[in-house]
């Protein structure tokens, strides 16, 4: 067997395996890190695919940023396992049935179209960079996508902060416009009373 | 020898899995994220498939940009999802029933 095909359901067992640890889980923690196992497994199957650019990418942003997101999330809130967990066994059987009657669709679909006769072959593509190509078809015939792209993460990021942002009433903050409207009556207050006889400082 | 069908085969599982999960993980918000991410994986494994037998650049255009979308949604999910759980003190999708639907 030659080292692509070794290589190829190597990682595809893994891949499929952390997929199944992923839904199966207990602990959310556990599911997060076997979602970075799957995610790393798929980009060393599309380095197989020679899509380098968009497997580091998927490792550097998706595993990189994105997951320890969703780690952070899952640490930082206090779930009640056990009552999470209700309902998993219930719901075993359809989820089952649905998922292998799905997957034998699809099966059928994929294996009488013909697809199986076109048979991966390294070196068709001479010798282009992917990274190279990709920015070319980025920047040229996909620009404005690209742009609405960006726009979207912006949108994004003013979504998150602000959903998430709150004004806590026991901290205590400054209010720079309070603060240059104060006046002299409302800091200092003068306060008449009679001078005290010092009786021992007399006598000295 | 490594054929079309073979990635193909690979993505239909991945995303069966993801829809397995979906309805295993009735009550748990997160886990649901997680198999949403699953499934756009299995997109994302067939549209490079596509791309690289058809010899055309532009599966890999919208693998980009459905990571870009995927993680937007990720964002906005979780921050979601922090503000219920600090409202609520839970995450329970069925006690999130609020809106009476």
């Amino acid at each position: 067997m030659p080292i692509v095909e070794i290589v190829f359901y190597l990682f595809g067992t893994v891949l499929l395996a952390s997929a199944l640890c992923v839904v199966t889980a207990r602990n959310p923690v556990y599911s997060v890190l076997f979602l970075v196992l799957a995610f790393f497994s798929a980009a060393c199957i599309w380095l197989l695919l020679e899509a380098e650019f968009l497997a580091i990418v998927l490792v550097l942003v998706y595993v990189g940023a994105v997951m320890v997101l969703f780690l952070f999330v899952v640490m930082m809130l206090d779930i009640n396992l056990a009552q999470v967990r209700a309902g998993f066994a219930r719901y075993l059987p359809v989820g089952i049935l649905v998922a292998l009657a799905m997957a034998a669709q699809l099966f059928i679909l994929i294996w009488t179209r013909g697809l199986e006769t076109q048979v991966l072959v390294y070196g068709s593509q001479g010798d282009i960079s992917n990274t190279r190509e990709l920015g070319e078809w980025l920047f040229t015939r996909y620009l404005y996508p690209f742009e609405i792209a960006g726009m979207i993460l912006l949108v994004a990021i003013v979504a998150a902060i602000s959903l998430t942002h709150r004004r806590r009433p026991e901290t205590k903050y400054q209010d720079p416009s309070l603060q240059v409207q104060i006046k002299r009556d409302e800091r200092v207050r003068l306060v008449k009373m009679d001078a005290v006889e010092d009786g021992e400082g007399e006598e000295r | 020898m490594l054929t079309l069908a073979h990635f193909l085969t690979l993505g239909a599982i991945l995303f069966s899995i993801g829809v397995a999960g979906i309805f295993l993980n009735r009550k748990n918000i997160i886990i649901l994220l997680m198999s949403i991410e699953l499934m756009l994986l299995a997109v994302n494994m067939n549209f490079i498939a596509f791309s690289r037998f058809l010899d055309n650049m532009d599966g890999q255009v919208f693998v980009f940009f459905i990571l870009t979308v995927a993680a937007a949604e990720a964002a906005i999910g979780l921050a979601i999802l922090v503000v219920l759980f600090r409202n609520r003190q839970t995450i329970d999708v069925e006690e999130i029933d609020r809106l009476k639907g």
